[in-house]
């Protein structure tokens, strides 16, 4: 059985369709991701429980993994209750892997 | 400017409060041996023999009361968040075109938030309270009120009172039951509420005391807990407030974990501080992992066969259960938390009802704070020298209580803060609290998920913890830790404007606090 | 992963894999053993969500003293091998394998662990694999499953999946599985690995936990699983020796030390002779009692 070590997907991705990961519980945040049509700009869009103290840094962990999978002509709505940075990274991650259609190991 | 014992800069005088005297130490002023500030005299009184103290409303009591532009109105808190005669009788005044009130409760909780527009019209331009939540406490952050507000503690009220820093003109008192004399009580009815202790002092010194109930019973009321030779009217109205929140279920043992856990590690410095043993006096906060406490604490006693001396506090019916299982002797009871504790009250000749004078007033030969062992209290933040924020919350808002927080701290052998190390994402362990309330000289241990840190004042007590095998931390490392898990928050923005002012109980300002930007 | 826990696994604690809330909390509740569970506490439709949830927590989160183990999906479900290529590069402590009932599953899985620690040159020695047993066959293998590998560190049983295999009610006193747990303590005493009970589901019954763990204690199982914190105090405390059972342990130890300088191989306590076994369970004691025995030296 042939082993994939690293499931990054290919370069300069717009996601396909809407895509959502998380939840509104606390301590999680929701993200909703779908496709702009623009100049490949991405748009982020946060409300946050701690969004006086934490904004900044909840910016900058999402823009950080759109980065990593070079995301672009995304808009991203985020909804959080207090995530910690990996909650945040993971939540991210899973909504861009389901928007470009490449989550692995999951019913849809 | 001057700066206080914890170099916090107290302005010298503030407009609508006059002179502040900075905070200098935890037991400084106490030292003297008595109060260096002078005291004014109760009203004295009079009043002819087999006269109707009877009124037919609320509105006709307050009107025979004369009031006036600038008076100062006092209320109790024990209704909680049930209570409906504070907003009644604020609305009367309001009505009466009555305005520039100083407005004197022993707390203010949710049920006051009708009182917001006077607030906005200016018909209270200033509160002295132990706690401000909600709307109001985000109004009186934002500086809408005249004058600063002031946050005592339970036993500071009592000492204001009598310096004359708070003159009550008018104490209106709600009762669960009296009589047409004006003796009453809290602990039966249909809205009773248990102990009364916080208008014990208003009885004494107010000019005027208006007594409400919903339960006037035949003469007498037993037991008379506020005494008609304070009381100069009496007024039956149908209802004091929603009975279900009066009693309300705050008071049960969490479910939460996280809470438990914290609990579980108190009652273990508990039982490892060398305080554990009989003759043993206690108290714990009515909610969370404060309360849980006492479920291993009351395990533990049980175990070792230990006996206590007394139960001191807010009280619930979780420790009248400690009670009547023979765990202490006695309760003594400032202010009760379910409607369980209000029979025992009324049955128990050992659940005695005290005044915050006993309870916690520092200028007298002996509170009751002085005999306490150990107290268990929360708090919204704690930074690295063990001074503890109750009052305002993470984006500057009023919205918490100091209640007897800073009292019982100062008088408990052991004082302990259980707390989460950080509550959603907010950091509770901080290098700097936003206010402080109680400081940190009066804390010996705070208890947290991720460690207990021991206040280095306490080097045996640290040693006795470890030596038992607790998780012990310094608390500087702990507020790494914490920092690293949650990130280090964006500061707060405040104007240079005074709103409002914490004093210690005392009467020396510890803390200030600022207006939010907007 | 921290280097000085003691190995001892008396609660193990299922957290759901998708609740970042339970996850970030998970190491401070006292658990000795944190079990991160992709498996059955995950909807089908969030088995990715879970999956990369767990596998930052596993890079960032401090777990403290706890032993970190995560349950995984079958080898055979369309979630399996994906769970594996997450996790195994992360080395928790142990992974769990639900469901087990035949060696070839085994060696399939093995493979896979063994392929994707080579291709990150990692060794074939930290992750130690626990073995759920949940049903008839299963049981019926148990010896052999547990013999498998050395790299098979614990037994357990999974009560719930495994009375639904047989067709029988779960009953409170649980006496359908008696058989299987007395068969899996067996085959776990017979390989010298731990047996870790299944959990008891009750979480407001606090005395039936207390008698059900006291029960499996003395058929011979080493640990137990919690599904709610508040069942680790009670776990924690039947497992842990009592008093006297320590001062024992203390002695002997510590008698094997000095008797160890001077070259002595069996020697007496407390009247009694003491052998290797002896030494070892005493040791155990110990451990399970927060005492490190190498201080005793």
């Amino acid at each position: 059985m042939p082993i994939k070590i690293v499931i990054l997907p290919e370069k300069n991705m717009q996601p396909v369709h809407k895509a959502q990961a998380g939840t509104f519980e606390s301590s999680d945040i929701m993200i909703l991701i779908e496709p702009l049509d623009n100049d490949g700009d991405n748009h982020i869009e946060l409300s946050s429980s701690v969004g006086k103290q934490f904004k900044d840094q909840i910016n900058r962990d999402i823009t950080e993994l759109l980065q990593k999978y070079e995301i672009t002509g995304a808009r991203i709505i985020a909804k959080d209750k207090g995530a910690l940075s990996p909650t945040i990274k993971a939540r991210v991650e899973t909504a861009v892997l389901r928007s470009l259609d490449k989550q692995q190991g999951t019913l849809k | 400017m001057a700066r206080n014992a914890l170099n916090i800069e107290i302005p010298e005088k503030l407009d609508g409060l006059g002179a502040l005297e900075p905070y200098q130490g935890v037991w400084t002023k106490l030292q003297k041996g008595w109060m260096s500030e002078q005291t004014v005299p109760p009203a004295i009184k009079a009043r002819m023999p087999h006269t109707s103290k009877m009124c037919d409303s609320l509105e006709e009591a307050i009107l025979k009361c004369n009031p006036q532009d600038g008076m100062t109105v006092s209320f109790h808190h024990h209704l909680r968040s049930g209570d409906d005669i504070l907003v009644q009788a604020m609305t009367i005044l309001a009505n009466m075109g009555i305005k520039d009130i100083i407005l004197a409760s022993s707390s203010l909780t949710s049920a006051h938030e009708p009182i917001l527009p006077f607030i906005e019209q200016g018909i209270i331009s200033q509160i002295y309270s132990s706690g401000i939540r909600g709307a109001i406490g985000e109004a009186c952050a934002r500086g809408i009120m005249k004058k600063p507000f002031v946050i005592h503690s339970h036993g500071g009220r009592v000492r204001s009172v009598q310096t004359g820093k708070i003159k009550i003109d008018l104490a209106i008192i709600a009762a669960s039951a009296a009589d047409e004399e004006g003796n009453a009580t809290g602990s039966h009815g249909p809205s009773a509420f248990g102990s009364i202790g916080y208008a014990m002092i208003d009885a004494w010194y107010a000019k005027q005391v208006v007594v409400v109930t919903d339960n006037l019973v035949d003469y007498p009321c037993v037991p008379p807990s506020i005494r008609q030779n304070y009381v100069d009217y009496v007024v039956e109205v149908d209802s004091i407030g929603d009975a279900k929140k009066i009693a309300s279920g705050t008071t049960r043992i969490t479910k939460a974990p996280l809470d438990l856990r914290i609990a579980k590690l108190a009652s273990e410095a508990i039982i490892h501080s060398g305080l554990f043993k009989n003759g043993i006096s206690f108290q714990v906060g009515a909610g969370g992992a404060s309360l849980a406490v006492a479920k291993f604490v009351r395990e533990a006693m049980k175990k070792h066969e230990i006996v206590g001396s007394f139960l001191l506090g807010g009280v619930t019916s979780y420790g009248v259960n400690m009670l009547n299982e023979g765990l202490f002797r006695a309760i003594f009871d400032v202010q009760s938390f379910d409607a369980a504790v209000s029979q025992s009250i009324m049955n128990n000749p050992y659940h005695i009802e005290i005044g915050a004078a006993l309870y916690a007033n520092p200028f007298n030969c002996g509170c009751m704070i002085n005999k306490l062992d150990i107290v268990v209290l929360g708090a919204l933040e704690v930074d690295v020298n063990f001074n503890v924020n109750v009052i305002t919350g993470s984006e500057g808002d009023v919205r918490g209580a100091s209640g007897g927080h800073s009292d019982t701290a100062a008088g408990a052998n052991l004082t302990i803060v259980v707390c989460p190390s950080f509550r959603g994402r907010l950091p509770i362990i901080k290098k700097k609290v936003n206010n402080v309330v109680t400081p940190g000289d009066s804390v010996d241990i705070v208890v947290t998920e991720r460690g207990i840190c021991v206040n280095p004042k306490n080097i045996e007590l640290e040693q006795k913890l470890k030596k038992a095998g607790l998780n012990i931390k310094k608390i500087q490392d702990l507020e790494i830790e914490v920092d690293k898990i949650t990130g280090q928050p964006d500061p707060i923005e405040h104007t240079d404007k005074v709103v409002g002012v914490i004093e210690y109980r005392d009467g020396t300002i510890i803390d200030t606090i600022k207006q939010i930007k907007e | 992963m921290n280097q000085n826990k003691i190995n001892k696994r008396r609660s193990m604690l299922y957290i759901p894999g998708n609740n970042p809330a339970m996850l970030q909390q998970a190491g401070v509740y006292g658990a000795d053993s944190v079990l991160l569970d992709l498996e059955d506490a995950v909807a089908l439709n969030q088995k990715d969500a879970a999956r990369i949830l767990v596998r930052n927590m596993l890079k960032s989160n401090d777990f403290y003293n706890c032993e970190i183990s995560v349950r995984l999906n079958h080898i055979e479900t369309p979630f399996g091998i994906h769970d594996l290529e997450e996790i195994i590069p992360l080395q928790p402590d142990a992974v769990r394998l639900p469901k087990t009932e035949n060696v070839e599953e085994l060696k399939k899985v093995f493979e896979i662990i063994e392929k994707i620690e080579d291709a990150h040159g990692l060794p074939h020695t930290k992750t130690k694999v626990h073995v759920m047993i949940e049903s008839a066959l299963g049981v019926q293998n148990v010896y052999e499953l547990a013999s498998f590998s050395p790299r098979i560190d614990a037994i357990t049983i999974g009560g719930q999946d495994l009375t639904a295999d047989m067709q029988i009610e779960k009953s409170k006193d649980n006496y359908g599985i008696d058989y299987a747990r007395k068969r899996i303590v067996m085959a776990s005493k017979a390989t010298k690995i731990d047996a870790v009970d299944t959990v008891y589901v009750d979480v407001e019954d606090e005395e039936g936990l207390r008698e059900e763990t006291v029960y499996i204690k003395k058929l011979g199982f080493t640990g137990k699983a919690v599904i709610n914190p508040r069942q680790i105090n009670i776990v924690n405390e039947v497992f842990t020796p009592t008093e006297s059972e320590i001062r024992k342990a203390y002695r002997i130890v510590k008698a094997y030390y000095e008797n160890k300088a001077k070259d002595i191989g069996v020697f007496a306590v407390d009247g009694k002779m003491v052998d290797a076994p002896v030494v070892t369970r005493a040791i155990h004691t110990l451990t399970l009692a927060d005492i490190d025995p190498e201080t005793i030296k």
